[in-house]
This record gives structure tokens, C-alpha cells and sequence, in this order.
């Protein structure tokens, strides 16, 4: 029984270190990369809905205050990856209103930010909280492991 | 049959024009020739547009919002933060290499902070800025 406690403990903890590995960038649509990647990273496909993505793909000639159109063709192909990619109910947006769906405002987001001091968040290398590559250096290549979280001040991320 | 060459050198030209910066200008000034006769592209000019303010849109009232007033130096998106490489060759080899990327980022953004589509004259002007030419 004990050697079983054990086990389920190492499988547990196992399954929280999972939780915040996601797949490379490398799997991404390169298309996806090349479109959405330059003005902000390429979000993780599992962060929203695929209800989500739907509803930011649609409407990109008024996307957050910016006009980022893209052929029909290519829209169509990333609106496609990002349905099929999409996550569970785990990392679903909350939307209010006709607003388009944030990853930022999603339950899952706050939860796993809620601890980042405010001063962090107006730091004038973050700006936006979508701006995850301020604090996750890898956010680039698809990759947001604890231990490759340098907070602005320089300081490493110390989770209590 | 007869078509095959034409068609290899039509695909031979239209990657022939994408592959230095120099040629990138030499593309848009012959453009900017066609509608204005004896046009030469002005780096001078190209510098003026570079900092004027359009005032088109809020956040993103002239290029240099983003890019910085120097273009051999980084910047970073007004909106989300997102680091800028350079915009000059000098300082950044992959710049002025794609002619198809170019097209793409001067639709965008001309239309986001001058508020319509640059003209040919403004694009060879504004690359003849970036690498110090003419």
C-alpha cells in the first residue's frame, strides 16, 4: 500500500510539471508563425477554445485595435490549425459581452499569474500582460517551463 | 511548349528582384519611374516620412513609434511590446531580402499609420533611407 502511495505521489507531482509544457513551436503552422508571430508571440493553440480561435480568426480586420488582415486562403488554413490545436475546457476564455476572447482574462490565466506582483505587470518591458516573452524566455519556440521565467527586475520566478 | 522559358524566366525575375536591398530599391524606383518620369529615389525624403507624424491612428502616430527615430536600432510593437528587429540592412541582413515580405509589412503598416497604401515613390524613398543610398 505504501509502495502504491508513493507512486501515486510520483505520478502527481509528474502530472504538474506537465502542466506547463506545452507542444514546440516547431509543430506550429509555419504560416501561423509567420502571420501572427511578428507583432505578438504565437500564442499556444491550446489557450483558447476552438470557439475561441473561430471568433478571433473572423474578425481580423478589427483585431484588438489593430487591422491584421490576411489573404482568405491563409486565413482559412490558420483558423483550421488553431481549431484542430485548441484546448479543453481547461484553458477556456472568459468573454464578456462582444468582446473578443483574451487568453489573458481566461480563468486558467489568472490563476497561474495571480502571485505576479502588480509592479510587474506596469514594468515598462511588459506593457501587457499578452506580452509573455517579457518574462518567458522561451515563449518564442512554444516554451513556458518555470524555470525559464526571468521576472523584469532580472530575478528568477519563486513560486510559493 | 513554347511557354516554358517564359515561365522560368518570369520565376527567375520574380526571385531575382527579392535578393539584396539594392535591388529592392532598383524594383520600386523603376515602379515610381513608370508613373513619374526621371524619378530617383531620395533617402532624404525617405528619412522625412520616416519620422513624420500622420496622426492617422492613436497609438501609432508615425513609424518610429514602433522602430524607434533610428532605424539601426531595435524596437518594440507600441501594443504589445513585442521586440522589433532592426530595420536597416546594416544592422540587420534579413531586412530588404523578401520581396513578397516587404509588400506584406508596407500594406500593413502603411495603411495602420499613414492611413492608405504607400505609392512606389514613398516605398523606394523610404528603402533608400534604410541603407544610406542615394
Amino acid at each position: 500500500m505504501k509502495a502504491l502511495t508513493i507512486l501515486l505521489a510520483i505520478l502527481g507531482l509528474s502530472g504538474t510539471a506537465q502542466a506547463d509544457r506545452m507542444p514546440s513551436a516547431n509543430t506550429y503552422l509555419p504560416a501561423y508563425k509567420s502571420e501572427c508571430g511578428s507583432c505578438h508571440v504565437a500564442y499556444p493553440p491550446s489557450l483558447l477554445s476552438a470557439q475561441d480561435w473561430r471568433t478571433v480568426m473572423s474578425s481580423l480586420d478589427k483585431h484588438y485595435g489593430d487591422n491584421a488582415s490576411l489573404d482568405e486562403k491563409t486565413r482559412q488554413a490558420i483558423e483550421s490549425f488553431l481549431a484542430d490545436q485548441s484546448g479543453s475546457r481547461r484553458t477556456v476564455s472568459g468573454t464578456r459581452g462582444n468582446e473578443l476572447p483574451r487568453i489573458t482574462t481566461s480563468t486558467w490565466f489568472v490563476r497561474k499569474h495571480h502571485e505576479v506582483p502588480r509592479a510587474d505587470w506596469h514594468h515598462a518591458k511588459v506593457k501587457t500582460p499578452a506580452n509573455c516573452s517579457a518574462c518567458h524566455t522561451r515563449a518564442a519556440e512554444g516554451s513556458y517551463r518555470e524555470r525559464e521565467i526571468v521576472m523584469p527586475n532580472g530575478g528568477r520566478w519563486e513560486d510559493d | 511548349m513554347k511557354i516554358l522559358p517564359l515561365i522560368a524566366v518570369l520565376c527567375w525575375t520574380s526571385m531575382a528582384q527579392a535578393e539584396t536591398p539594392a535591388q529592392m530599391l532598383a524594383v520600386y524606383e523603376s515602379e515610381a519611374a513608370r508613373q513619374m518620369p526621371g524619378f530617383q529615389a531620395s533617402g532624404q525624403r525617405g528619412g522625412a516620412f520616416f519620422t513624420k507624424q500622420f496622426k492617422v491612428s492613436e497609438k501609432m502616430p508615425a513609424c518610429t513609434a514602433c522602430h524607434t527615430e533610428n532605424p539601426g536600432k531595435p524596437g518594440s510593437h507600441v501594443v504589445t511590446g513585442k521586440a522589433i528587429q532592426p530595420l536597416a540592412p546594416a544592422a540587420n541582413v534579413e531586412r530588404l531580402t523578401d520581396h513578397t515580405k516587404v509588400e506584406k509589412w508596407f500594406r500593413r503598416n502603411c495603411k495602420e499609420v499613414v492611413g492608405r497604401e504607400c505609392a512606389p515613390a514613398e516605398k523606394a524613398d523610404f528603402i533608400a533611407y534604410l541603407t544610406g543610398g542615394r
